[in-house]
């Protein structure tokens, strides 16, 4: 899959491709408001990154430290290698207690896992409940945001597809009389449910217990009525200590839409009294990153999409545009480490501007492994030959000094007189909606020595 | 368990360099008047702050406030509310509490940086209730306001403790067209009453 061709086509709505880049920016406005007034940001960042390299580089005893723990507590621990087994898991549990209706909250591991087709195939209901994952399953299409799920819908089409799904008149339109449709409606759901799913936040070692973080309350009212609890996590989301959670917590909500902390933070320390907790801890891949020294880092995402807010390619080719769960910088690092060959093209959806690493908050060098991909890309061969090919010419004329000072002197001879039928032909990509610049006169080199020789 | 241990075995084949785990932060902002910032917050995201001397004002306090005077179905997990009339006790399903207008539960304490109040299950029997209720008052002692979210953690302990949350404002979303909307899930409001200033 190639970034570019779906990019283009979001790109080629520019009144769209505008507003969508605007609303994006307006949260990055807002995480800089919010990051200001705390004038220890900057230790908090690194702190929160070393807290993390830590974790993660004693990843299996925090690991069993937590199962041990929250086992103690109550909660039954179980562990999947990849997505399948994770899937077939949470079958298994919901169909041991004979769930048939499961409310879900957000979770981008049960994304990744594909989860909810598995589960509908298996003939459960499954309801996704945060607003914005609900907007886009009645769509069926994924979230195109880490935290905003439907930030590229404008509240008209909304409106249309609550017309059809809920039933609102036609001419509800106000966001404020859609979200209480909505909120009618999941009300309904969480009653009946016989089962809640949730995503993680953050899995505590030293006390067994799980951080849940939402600003709907989706997450408390999926878990407070049924008295089955399935939470998912990646194995990347354990923390060594409590302690360590005003870290996590101050940079999380603020980075992310720049609220100074989320409005429900859920901290679940085994099952409600006569309930049952389930906690699946899902590899999928993510021991292969660990190997990976130079994208280690990557494993410390809190999923917090400030890089996505910030991104220039982000922002104006939308989520989608990536194919991939995780859209934007972060998801443009994680997606080649499955598969090389489908998301060759993420690592070049990047202008390596740096933004995404400024913004980070726990110090993940997002353009700095964007590069390393394409490094790794190129040295694996999985380009396409187009891209290879334009790499070895440059390489060969970098190579030799006569070739390419005489490539120079023709560009700079006949750019200027090219007719630009030839100029802008097919093979030039740059010039599509670009103009070429206008030879110097001269090379740099000549100028340089005339210089120096005060001329 | 087979694949508990293979997902170990594999994470133990990968060796990678020691990084220390930091010392716990402690010098977390502070205010000169964290009530006043507590206030300042919660104002900002949605709930709205107010002060009560002791007590026993505390239903001439609640009678000032729409929510208090317009709810037909009234829970409190505080003694001597006059309009209360929903028993948690006679609770036995959850579910019935879907017609509850408003509730009124105890916080913990309170955090000054982000306006979030920490409650816990000992004062709502039912997990269900801070969030189903239409409306929520958080009554909490005005002496415990904590500057920020480290010194929140450094007094909480999870031992005897199955589910907590930290409260900040009314339940909301932006999901649509990033307008911010009151009462996505939970309740539309929040009040916090400060108690004993």
């Amino acid at each position: 899959m190639n970034h570019a061709v779906p990019a283009a086509e979001f790109a080629s709505n520019p009144e769209r491709a505008h507003w969508h880049s605007e609303s994006v920016w307006f949260m990055r406005q807002k995480r800089d408001s919010a990051v200001r007034v705390i004038p220890e940001w900057e230790t908090l960042r690194e702190l929160a990154a070393q807290t993390k390299a830590h974790a993660i580089s004693q990843l299996p005893d925090y690991l069993e430290q937590f199962e041990q723990n929250a086992k103690r507590r109550g909660a039954h621990v179980h562990w999947a290698s990849n997505a399948d087994e994770h899937n077939r898991i949470v079958h298994q549990i919901l169909a041991a207690n004979d769930a048939k209706l499961v409310v879900k909250s957000k979770s981008m591991l049960t994304e990744e896992c594909h989860l909810n087709p598995f589960l509908t195939d298996q003939g459960l209901e499954v309801i996704d409940t945060d607003l914005g994952e609900r907007i886009v399953q009645l769509r069926k299409e994924p979230p195109s945001h880490i935290v905003a799920p439907a930030i590229h819908l404008k509240h008209h089409e909304v409106a249309e597809l609550f017309h059809d799904h809920l039933g609102t008149p036609r001419d509800a339109t106000e966001p404020e009389e859609l979200v209480q449709a909505a909120r009618n409606s999941l009300r309904d759901y969480f009653l009946r449910a016989d089962a809640a799913i949730t995503g993680v936040n953050f899995a505590v070692a030293e006390t067994g217990g799980l951080v849940v973080c939402t600003n709907e309350g989706n997450v408390d009212m999926g878990t407070g009525l049924p008295s089955l609890h399935i939470a998912c996590m990646g194995i990347e989301k354990i923390i060594p200590r409590a302690q360590d959670l005003g870290i996590f917590l101050r940079l999380l909500a603020r980075s992310s839409t720049g609220q100074p902390i989320t409005v429900y933070t859920s901290h679940f320390h085994g099952p409600q009294p006569n309930g049952q907790l389930h906690i699946v801890l899902v590899d999928n891949g993510r021991s292969n990153i660990l190997k990976k020294e130079q994208f280690r880092r990557s494993l410390s995402c809190i999923r917090c999409g400030a890089c996505l807010n910030t991104c220039p390619v982000y922002r104006r080719s939308g989520g989608h545009s990536y194919g991939y769960t995780l859209p934007g910088p972060i998801g443009s690092v994680i997606a080649p480490s499955y598969d090389a060959k489908q998301h060759y093209s993420l690592p070049y959806a990047s202008s390596l501007c740096g933004s995404c690493t400024d913004v980070c908050p726990v110090k993940i060098d997002l353009h700095h492994q964007l590069l390393a991909w394409r490094k790794e890309l190129a040295v694996t061969r999985v380009l396409p030959w187009t891209k290879r090919t334009a790499m070895r010419l440059a390489s060969i004329v970098l190579k030799y000094t006569w070739l390419y000072r005489l490539l120079g002197f023709l560009a700079r001879k006949l750019l200027s007189c090219l007719p630009r039928m030839i100029l802008y032909n097919r093979l030039n990509i740059w010039g599509r909606q670009r103009e070429l610049p206008l030879p110097p006169s001269h090379s740099f080199r000549h100028w340089y020595r005339n210089r120096r020789h005060g001329k | 368990m087979a694949n508990r241990n293979q997902i170990l075995n594999r994470l133990r084949s990968v060796t990678s360099a020691l990084v220390e785990l930091p010392q716990p932060f402690e010098n977390g902002i502070h205010y000169d008047d964290p009530t006043a910032q507590f206030e300042k917050i919660l104002d900002r995201v949605g709930g709205t702050a107010r002060r009560v001397a002791n007590h026993s004002e505390l239903p001439n306090t609640l009678e000032q406030l729409d929510v208090y005077r317009s709810s037909k179905q009234i829970l409190s997990t505080i003694p001597d509310i006059p309009r209360a009339n929903v028993d948690m006790e006679r609770i036995k399903d959850p579910r019935d509490l879907q017609q509850l207008d408003l509730a009124i539960l105890r916080g913990e304490f309170a955090v000054a940086e982000n306006a979030a109040v920490w409650v816990t299950e000992f004062d709502a029997k039912h997990r269900i209730t801070h969030v189903i209720a239409k409306n929520l008052i958080l009554v909490v002692p005005a002496n415990q306001i904590v500057h920020n979210l480290h010194e929140a953690y450094s007094r909480l302990n999870f031992d005897d403790m199955n589910y907590g949350v930290f409260i900040a404002g009314p339940s909301k979303t932006a999901d649509i067209a990033a307008t911010l909307v009151k009462g996505a899930q939970g309740p539309c409001t929040l009040h916090v009453l400060l108690i004993g200033t």
